[in-house]
């Protein structure tokens, strides 16, 4: 269920902008990277093309190639729309549909797919999925209610039961606790610890602790100034970067020093 | 110096402060000002409301209270033996019918052009085709009535045949469609003509409205992009949406003269749409009507009025209702 994605030699524009250069890495399966950096260096940028989130802006694109399992989603016969069901995403604010209910929120992937899924097939689901979000306990008694009406730590485990509930083969997610209580913080960060059983997950974070408490490995982007492009500065395991990383701007930032 | 010592005996502030308590008073004034002219507004809509309904009211009692003999005696154009309900029920009815096809046909056309500009259209034809569509939403309806009216309508006829031959076994549809097309048919296609810049013009508005939030969940979870409207657009502007139907259906209730120019009036609870002299609308009857009619007509006249008053109320309570029966599900809090 889990893939690798191979990064060769990507650079995202905006227009004419080159937002991140030349970015090569591994992301391996069943084990969650994390994304450090700066504000601005790219890095929630380089996400967005993992799932080809980023094309959607316009004037947008991306030069190099994303490899998951060798196929390139960049491919000339590549659907976005069929990567987009392979790699899930959850994003930095809580946005479950307001006009669904908790349920329908889970569901609303799974019926993209077209799929005539019965009643009961479609409770399990939902059960399955809400309980692989650690949100079934809070919600099982409210699934008509509408989605809007969960706190924010809620609201975003039900954004990521719905992004399991098709059964992704990556979970991206772009700071997804930003926005957060600690104690929300907490559930998602143990929920990753769950996931990462089943699926490859990336995280954008501006919290380090939080890198080194959820990653596997780590990846830090760091950009010369304001107008240049972002770069990965550093890739490795995450206990390695944040005890002797090889690079002093690695050592600088995660120490404090800048960002 | 803390507000404790100054307790017991209330100095006089000292002159920073002085100014500050100043500043508030005179803010004061302002906000109550503001409040007093807020609530005056308020309440003029109310007494104006009020004031129609009590004019209508009054004026129309002469006819509602005249016995029926009398009435039909006294007014040309009521036929013997026809009481006011009776009257107006035909009428109220021609109203309801013109309306309805009116938006059925012209809902589903303006949320399709208002998706295309908000959702589909490339930016650079996006905003030009925006403002070209708040530009005839402003062009009051008449002028698209006469265009109707007087081009399009006559050029209905071909399709009205087409439809009673094809679909003739449907009553709706029972052939032969009349000649010269003088049919509550070419009056809903006239006045959707009328109220679809207005309603394009605020559904687009609300579609734009959608937070990019919402449009990113449907994308990222592998939704095409008409998905992505039914998902999150479309559900997310249904309030809105069903606002701006309301709005074309207030002007298409009360719209005067394209149908008056176009329909050959009856007097029937008739669902033919493609025969002639089987409808009338309110407004329509009042314009015809109003020039020729004695007091007791008049009173009649207004009596219709008032059902149209009462028809615009319900309806707009209705969408209310509609509305508010969503609301935890509106997206709004």
């Amino acid at each position: 269920m889990a893939q690798r994605i191979d990064l060769k030699d990507l650079n995202v524009y905006y227009g004419s902008f080159l937002a991140v250069a030349d970015v090569s890495m591994t992301i391996e399966p069943r084990s969650v990277t994390a994304f450090i950096g700066p504000s601005g260096c790219g890095k929630s940028t380089l996400l967005r093309t993992l799932n080809r989130m980023h094309e959607v802006i316009p004037g947008a694109r991306v030069e190099g190639k994303v490899e998951m399992d060798g196929v390139d989603l960049y491919g000339s016969d590549v659907d976005a729309v069929a990567v987009r069901r392979q790699i899930g995403m959850v994003f930095q604010r809580p946005n479950p549909f307001p006009t669904m209910s908790i349920a329908e929120n889970v569901l609303a992937g799974v019926r993209l797919n077209n799929r005539r899924i019965g009643k009961d097939e479609a409770s399990e689901l939902v059960e399955k999925s809400l309980q692989g979000a650690n949100l079934w306990n809070e919600v099982k008694d409210r699934l008509d209610r509408p989605g809007s009406s969960l706190s924010g730590g809620q609201q975003q485990r039900l954004c990521i039961a719905r992004a399991i509930a098709v059964k992704p083969q990556v979970l991206l997610m772009d700071e997804p606790c930003s926005a957060l209580d600690p104690i929300s913080t907490l559930a998602i960060e143990d929920l990753m610890d769950q996931l990462k059983k089943d699926y490859t997950i990336v995280i954008v974070t501006h919290n380090m602790q939080q890198a080194a408490r959820v990653s596997d490995r780590t990846g830090f982007f760091n950009i010369a100034g304001t107008g240049k492009p972002g770069k990965l500065i550093e890739m490795d395991d995450t206990r390695t970067m944040f005890s002797t990383p090889s690079e002093q701007a690695t050592e600088d930032y995660i120490s404090g020093r800048f960002g | 110096m803390s507000s404790t010592d100054q307790q017991p005996t209330r100095p006089a502030p000292p002159a920073g402060l002085r100014a500050l308590v100043e500043r508030r008073t005179s803010r004061d004034l302002a906000g109550r000002l503001f409040s007093a002219t807020a609530t005056g507004a308020g309440a003029l809509i109310l007494v104006t409301l009020a004031a129609v309904a009590v004019f209508l009211v009054v004026r129309a009692w002469p006819a509602m209270t005249t016995p029926a003999e009398e009435l039909a005696d006294a007014i040309s154009w009521i036929p013997e033996g026809t009481t006011l309900l009776g009257y107006v029920g035909p009428l109220v009815f021609g109203t309801l019918l013109a309306a309805v096809l009116a938006l059925a046909l012209a809902v589903p056309v303006a949320t399709g052009i208002a998706l295309f500009i908000s959702h589909y259209a490339p930016r650079r034809l996006a905003s030009p085709l925006g403002y070209v569509v708040d530009l005839l939403a402003a062009i009051p309806s008449v002028i698209y009535g006469l265009w109707g009216g007087l081009w399009l309508a006559p050029r209905l006829l071909p399709a009205w045949q087409w439809l009673a031959d094809n679909l003739g076994f449907i009553p709706l549809f029972r052939e032969p469609a009349s000649t010269p097309p003088r049919v509550i048919m070419t009056v809903g296609v006239v006045l959707a003509v009328m109220i679809l810049p207005i309603i394009t013009a605020v559904a687009r508005e609300v579609f734009l409205q959608t937070p990019r939030l919402h449009e990113e969940a449907a994308l990222a979870l592998g939704a095409t992009r008409w998905e992505m409207v039914r998902m999150a657009v479309i559900p997310f502007g249904r309030s809105g949406l069903i606002s701006a139907a309301m709005l074309g259906l207030g002007r298409a209730l009360g719209e005067t003269m394209a149908v008056f120019m176009i329909l050959s009036p009856g007097f029937t609870y008739s669902f033919e749409l493609l025969q002639a002299g089987q409808h009338q609308t309110i407004a329509a009857n009042i314009a015809n009507q109003f020039a020729e009619a004695n007091p007791l007509g008049v009173s009649a006249l207004i009596a219709t009025g008032l059902a149209l008053f009462v028809i615009t109320l319900a309806v707009n309570t209705a969408a209310r209702w509609v509305v508010a029966r969503r609301k935890d599900f509106s997206g709004a809090n």
